[in-house]
């Protein structure tokens, strides 16, 4: 079926649009197989509205004169589209049938799964060009930079068909000693074949964070020769490795049940294992849900709203995502020695974690090019199923599926670092803001498919364009800067009192003048600055 | 001095509020002072306490590394000592308990201090605020509203000032039947006058009306308020209390207005609680912030537990439904509440910060205090127990009104000329005693006790630091703009004011602060600017054209003097090189230091960053080194446990 064939009425005259913070306008609606477009011609200026609808999340209709004569004259319908970037707009659309046809189109579109029928394999923008290496950097451009790896590390091209491990980039970075072999075994002991790969190394003392799935070691305690090998390989020598569960000892004894485990102390003898319990999946997926829903409640009772953010515990989640990740940072960079992390499959909380910790170790991670480096290495190569988890966002009334807002949390974690650091990072809220954004709908291919296989056969980096290079084009990376930078080499440890943790009011009250009040501050900020650089 | 029978203790440690850690040190005993001082000879980190700022001393009871003593100050310090020996804790806890009640006002802190200020310059201090200048401000006296010196012997109402505002056409006889028939005599007077429609905020106490009294004069009174704006039909009359309580106070002969009595009177409550419900609150605030690994679900339920950002809002509804009524309605209101000097107080300032722009200034805020809180006799002396008199007096009323206005400027960065570390230094001194402001409950009582002439004001102290104080996004096209600030009520914009409530618990402050850091570059902005200008005043003595010189060095010397240490701009001034030496430090295994000597350069760096004060989880434990001996992490009880 073509995208066309959905469309039933492409065209409406005098649409009446609200959004927040602005005057209702009338003008021309126009539905396209992947926009929706409103444009208001009245005064010289003609003004746009171009929504993408992968990003449209929910479409409420209410329609007047439902039980009456449908063609009467006069009739009209009201559509409420709420967007996956939390922005939500009425359209008064004259003529029941057109509002049912729009609405119904809007539905149809906005929920489409192919892969390459999805806009970023359209867009194509003159400054643009699908020519040259697509993405920023390749685990084998990593290897090469990160001088303290090549001792005793070395790039494995043992799931360069992704047979080994169908999630895993085809190369990825293992100790030396550890050959092809022994990674397939460990691999068939791992959930999903997510065996240990190197995810970060530290620059001032060489110690690692190493990520993975659960070992598969089931209900009669199964062992695997080489998985032991690989981790006994990871420390060297030194006397001691953390392993960081992130699922509570009883989950993790649970999982032991349907064929998970963990790694127990007699088979991993010089690895401790510490268990941090973390949500996951639908509990953090309806914790936004739970959120949204608290920012858009238009009760004013401070009791009310207090406990409904309370009751969405998603200011738990970032706590308890930061307190990991200062846990691995702690025993990284203070105790010197090196961490592997994993919860269940080892695609989720698993990054999470990992990402914070190089944010907080390594000012590397802190700049654009290198957090942008970061998300590309630990988030779209390590296989974090964007397509997935992104699926829709906090408005929709579909049933959960897999959705679940890791990579929103780890912006928010990410946010909650700045606050308390503002001078440490490169990058500006905007940044972030963006990615919130792109992350569920994008003109780039940047966040399609679940893992580098399925893009690799979708054709994603040949035929779409790559957010993050577009992002640091000179001109475009200048509105992500932080205009208070000052680089720092030492290790930023938030702080995790809940006084210190804040809801992430750039995001989730991002449509409200309290946001466009903080805009002007920070412009002033920017002015004063750029005054002293002048200067200076 | 003869209370004191310890003036020194070595070898005390000093526990963290919310880690394990602690340091080691020497405590001191003045007449004025608790000092603590780190005997680490690097980094040496000292606390001073002023005994005024102790709200208690606890002696918890001994263990075996000494003697506890706990002490829980009113500017939201906690410290916890343990010193070693029981008998020098309980000679400090003795000579604590006597120090931290002084029996007259003599004793307090503001007849000692000497800012090493002769006769003049305190008396200027003292005159930095005139309240007649700032009536004159508002356009009083005019033709509907003059001065009356009926009180100028205090002799109408004793918490009054002398200088008091009311309608041309209120006349002695009714402003004294007025002031009979309210309690403590606090008649209708004028607060502020919002001249672009003539209508006037005043304020009074409750009606003396029981179930059925009526008193003409009092009628009259608010009729004569109500005449003098021309603008509006009625005049709006605003009981900031809840209606039960205005009801119980019936039956004690007090009450509110009849509207059957009173022409034109729109009768609003507004249902701010009473100064108990507010101590009670602040202190289950206290409570949950105050709790050890506290989690995040405890702490969002103990803050809507405690009520305190209800109360919160409460207050601030009634300031913007007061502003609403002059601003928009153009209608006069009069403000009351029990006493009408502490819901009437919070009211009637919030509701002139929000209508007038001066009171976001600076000067204006002084302005403002001076004259709602300080002259119309908020007991400041009862509600921060001044003298230790009567603990149901005790209330966070001023400390709120503070906090309301610093959740505006947390919703209009650019509306105030000041930043919140001007709110809390004012906080910090309301409760120091160090000047004379804030001393005594009324007018009168300063007047006996002579302020002016034997102790310092506080204005003019914060006056010559205002530097510190200044917002950096500060707009004054801003409050062009907003003449009017009209707060959003949504709940989700009133939050725990994290830098007052744990200003001194330094592990729970973002490590770097944008405050500070865009206040130096103003300043260096400021001085380069300077620069430029002294080079051209040169050129043009030497008859040399200007416009398009630059200076070609900048100077690299500052010669602003470096910011005082804050807890509240977060990370004290260090240089990288410290810095880096810290971080080795603590490499080795050597205790993190806390706080770091502020070093003359202007360099501000990541500091104190560590794990420890986070207190992520503590793995170290079996490490040693790093942490107290003997600490088992639960961690490691779970981990053994699945092993």
């Amino acid at each position: 079926m073509e995208l066309s064939e959905h469309i039933k009425t492409a065209n409406v005259e005098d649409v009446t649009l609200r959004r927040p913070f602005h005057p209702a306008l009338r003008g021309t609606l126009c539905v396209t197989s992947h926009h929706l477009l409103f444009s208001n011609r009245k005064d010289e200026a003609s003004w746009q509205l171009l929504i993408l609808l992968k990003n449209i999340d929910a479409i409420e209709k209410s329609v007047e004169n439902l039980f009456g004569y449908p063609r009467a004259v006069g009739s009209s319908g009201t559509i409420t589209i709420k967007c996956k970037d939390l922005l939500v707009l009425q359209l008064e659309i004259p003529g029941m049938e057109e509002c049912l046809n729009i609405a119904s189109s809007i539905e149809a579109l906005s929920s489409l799964e192919s892969v390459t029928e999805m806009y970023p394999f359209f867009y194509r923008p003159s400054h643009l060009t699908l020519l040259g290496p697509w993405g920023l950097s390749t685990t084998e451009q990593y290897y090469k930079q990160t001088e303290r790896l090549w001792d005793r590390w070395r790039v494995s091209k043992v799931n360069s068909d992704y047979s080994v491990c169908p999630s895993y980039p085809s190369a990825v970075i293992v100790p030396r000693e550890v050959d092809d072999d022994k990674l397939i075994r460990s691999a068939r002991f791992r959930q999903g074949g997510r065996f240990p790969v190197l995810s970060y190394c530290h620059h001032s003392n060489g110690m690692v964070i190493m990520r993975s799935s659960q070992p598969l070691t089931g209900a009669n305690k199964k062992r695997c020769k080489e998985d032991e090998l690989l981790l006994q390989a990871v420390i060297d020598g030194s006397e001691l490795g953390y392993i960081i569960d992130l699922r509570s000892a009883q989950q993790a004894q649970q999982a032991r049940m349907t064929g998970g485990g963990f790694e127990s102390k007699s088979c991993y003898r010089h690895w401790k294992r510490i268990h941090r319990h973390h949500e996951r999946g639908k509990v953090v997926q309806e914790s936004l849900i739970k959120l949204v829903e608290a920012c858009s409640d238009l009760s004013h009772s401070v009791d009310r709203w207090l406990s409904k953010l309370e009751n969405s515990k998603w200011l738990s989640h970032v706590h308890s995502a930061l307190s990991t990740a200062g846990l691995v940072v702690e025993c990284v960079e203070r105790d010197g020695h090196s961490v592997l992390v994993h919860g269940s499959e080892g695609t989720d909380n698993t990054l999470l974690v990992s990402s914070l910790a190089q944010i907080i170790l390594d000012p590397a991670s802190r700049t654009v090019t290198g957090f942008l480096c970061l998300l590309e290495r630990e988030w779209i190569q390590a296989g974090h199923p964007f397509q997935q988890r992104c699926a829709h966002s906090a408005y929709s009334h579909a049933r959960l599926k897999q959705e679940c807002p890791s990579f929103l949390l780890l912006l928010d974690c990410v946010w909650q670092v700045w606050r308390q650091f503002p001078l440490a990072l490169e990058f500006s809220e905007a940044l972030l803001l963006r990615l919130a954004q792109e992350v569920y709908a994008s003109n780039y291919g940047t966040f399609l498919c679940n893992s580098e296989q399925e893009r690799c056969a979708a054709g994603v980096k040949e035929n779409t364009h790559c957010l993050f290079q577009s992002m640091l084009k000179p001109d475009i990376e200048e509105q992500y800067l932080n205009p208070l930078y000052e680089p720092t080499d030492l290790a930023i440890w938030p702080s995790v009192h809940p006084q210190s943790l804040q809801l992430w009011t750039g995001m989730f009250l991002r449509w409200t003048e309290y946001a466009q009040n903080m805009e002007e501050a920070r412009e002033e900020v920017w002015s004063i600055v750029k005054e002293h650089r002048e200067r200076v | 001095m003869e209370h004191i029978r310890t003036p020194k203790v070595e070898q005390v440690k000093l526990l963290d509020r919310f880690s394990n850690k602690s340091v080691t040190g020497t405590l001191h005993l003045t007449a004025t002072h608790l000092i603590f001082v780190e005997s680490n000879s690097t980094s040496a980190q000292e606390i001073w306490i002023l005994h005024h700022h102790i709200a208690s001393v606890e002696k918890l009871s001994l263990t075996t590394s000494g003697c506890p003593l706990l002490i829980q100050c009113r500017n939201f310090r906690l410290v916890h000592f343990v010193i070693p020996r029981e008998r020098d804790c309980h000679d400090i806890y003795s000579s604590l308990l006597r120090l931290l009640r002084p029996v007259s006002y003599d004793e307090l802190y503001a007849f000692s201090y000497n800012p090493k200020q002769n006769d003049q310059q305190r008396e200027e201090g003292w005159q930095l605020i005139d309240l007649a200048a700032e009536f004159e401000r508002m356009g009083v006296p005019c033709d509907q509203w003059q001065l009356t010196d009926v009180n100028r012997e205090y002799k109408v109402c004793k918490t009054y000032p002398r200088d008091l505002y009311v309608p041309i056409t209120a006349s002695k006889p009714i402003i004294v039947g007025s002031s009979k028939f309210r309690s403590k005599g606090r008649f209708p007077v004028l607060t502020y006058f919002y001249q672009e429609k003539k209508a006037a905020v005043c304020r009074c106490s409750q009606p003396l009306s029981g179930f059925s009294a009526r008193c003409l004069e009092d009628e009259h009174m608010l009729q004569a308020i109500s005449k003098a704006n021309h603008n509006s039909r009625y005049i709006y009359v605003m009981d900031t209390r809840p209606k039960l309580n205005a009801l119980a106070n019936r039956a004690a002969g007090k009450g509110y207005e009849n509207e059957d009595n009173y022409s034109n009177i729109r009768f609003q409550f507004v249902g701010i609680e009473n100064i108990h419900v507010m101590r009670g609150s602040l202190q289950k605030l206290l409570e949950v912030v105050g709790t050890r690994s506290l989690s995040m679900t405890d702490y969002l339920v103990g803050l809507e537990n405690s009520g305190w950002l209800r109360h919160i809002k409460a207050i601030m509804d009634a300031a913007i439904f007061l502003a609403k009524a002059v601003t928009v309605e153009g209608a006069s209101v009069l403000v009351h509440c029990s006493d009408g000097w502490d819901r009437t107080a919070q009211v009637c300032a919030l509701g002139s910060l929000l209508m007038d722009p001066y009171y976001r200034t600076i000067k204006g805020f002084m302005v403002l205090i001076e004259k709602d809180w300080i002259s119309f006799g908020h007991k400041f002396a009862d509600r921060c127990d001044q003298l230790n008199i009567d603990p149901k007096e005790v209330s966070p009323i001023f400390t709120q009104f503070l906090e309301c206005v610093w959740q505006l400027t947390e919703q209009f960065p650019q509306a105030f000329e000041f930043s919140e570390w001007f709110l809390i230094q004012i906080h910090e001194h309301v409760h120091s005693c160090q000047f004379g402001n804030f001393l005594g409950n009324s007018q009168r009582q300063r007047e006996d006790l002579q302020l002016k002439e034997r102790t310092y004001s506080l204005w003019a102290h914060l006056l010559n630091e205002k530097q510190n104080y200044l917002n950096p996004v500060y707009s004054p096209s801003f409050a062009e703009s907003h003449p009017v600030l009209e707060p959003s009520t949504q709940a989700y914009h009133f939050k725990f004011w994290r830098n007052m409530y744990h200003q001194y618990d330094r592990s729970m402050h973002p490590r770097q602060s944008i405050l500070k850091h865009v206040l130096t570059l103003k300043d260096s902005n400021r001085e380069l600017e300077g620069t430029v200008q002294a080079l051209k005043t040169k050129l043009q003595k030497f008859g040399v054209r200007t416009s398009p010189l630059k200076p070609q060095t900048p100077p690299r010397e500052r010669s602003i003097a470096p910011r005082p240490q804050s807890l509240i701009l977060g990370a004290p001034l260090l240089s990288r090189k410290e810095v880096q030496q810290e971080e080795d430090e603590e490499v080795f295994g050597e205790e993190a230091r806390e706080d770091a000597p502020a070093s003359t350069g202007g360099e501000r760096t990541v500091e104190g960053s560590s794990a420890t004060e986070n207190g992520y989880g503590e793995v170290m434990g079996s490490f040693g080194s790093k942490n107290e001996p003997g600490v088992v992490t639960l961690e490691f009880g779970v981990a053994r446990m699945s092993c």
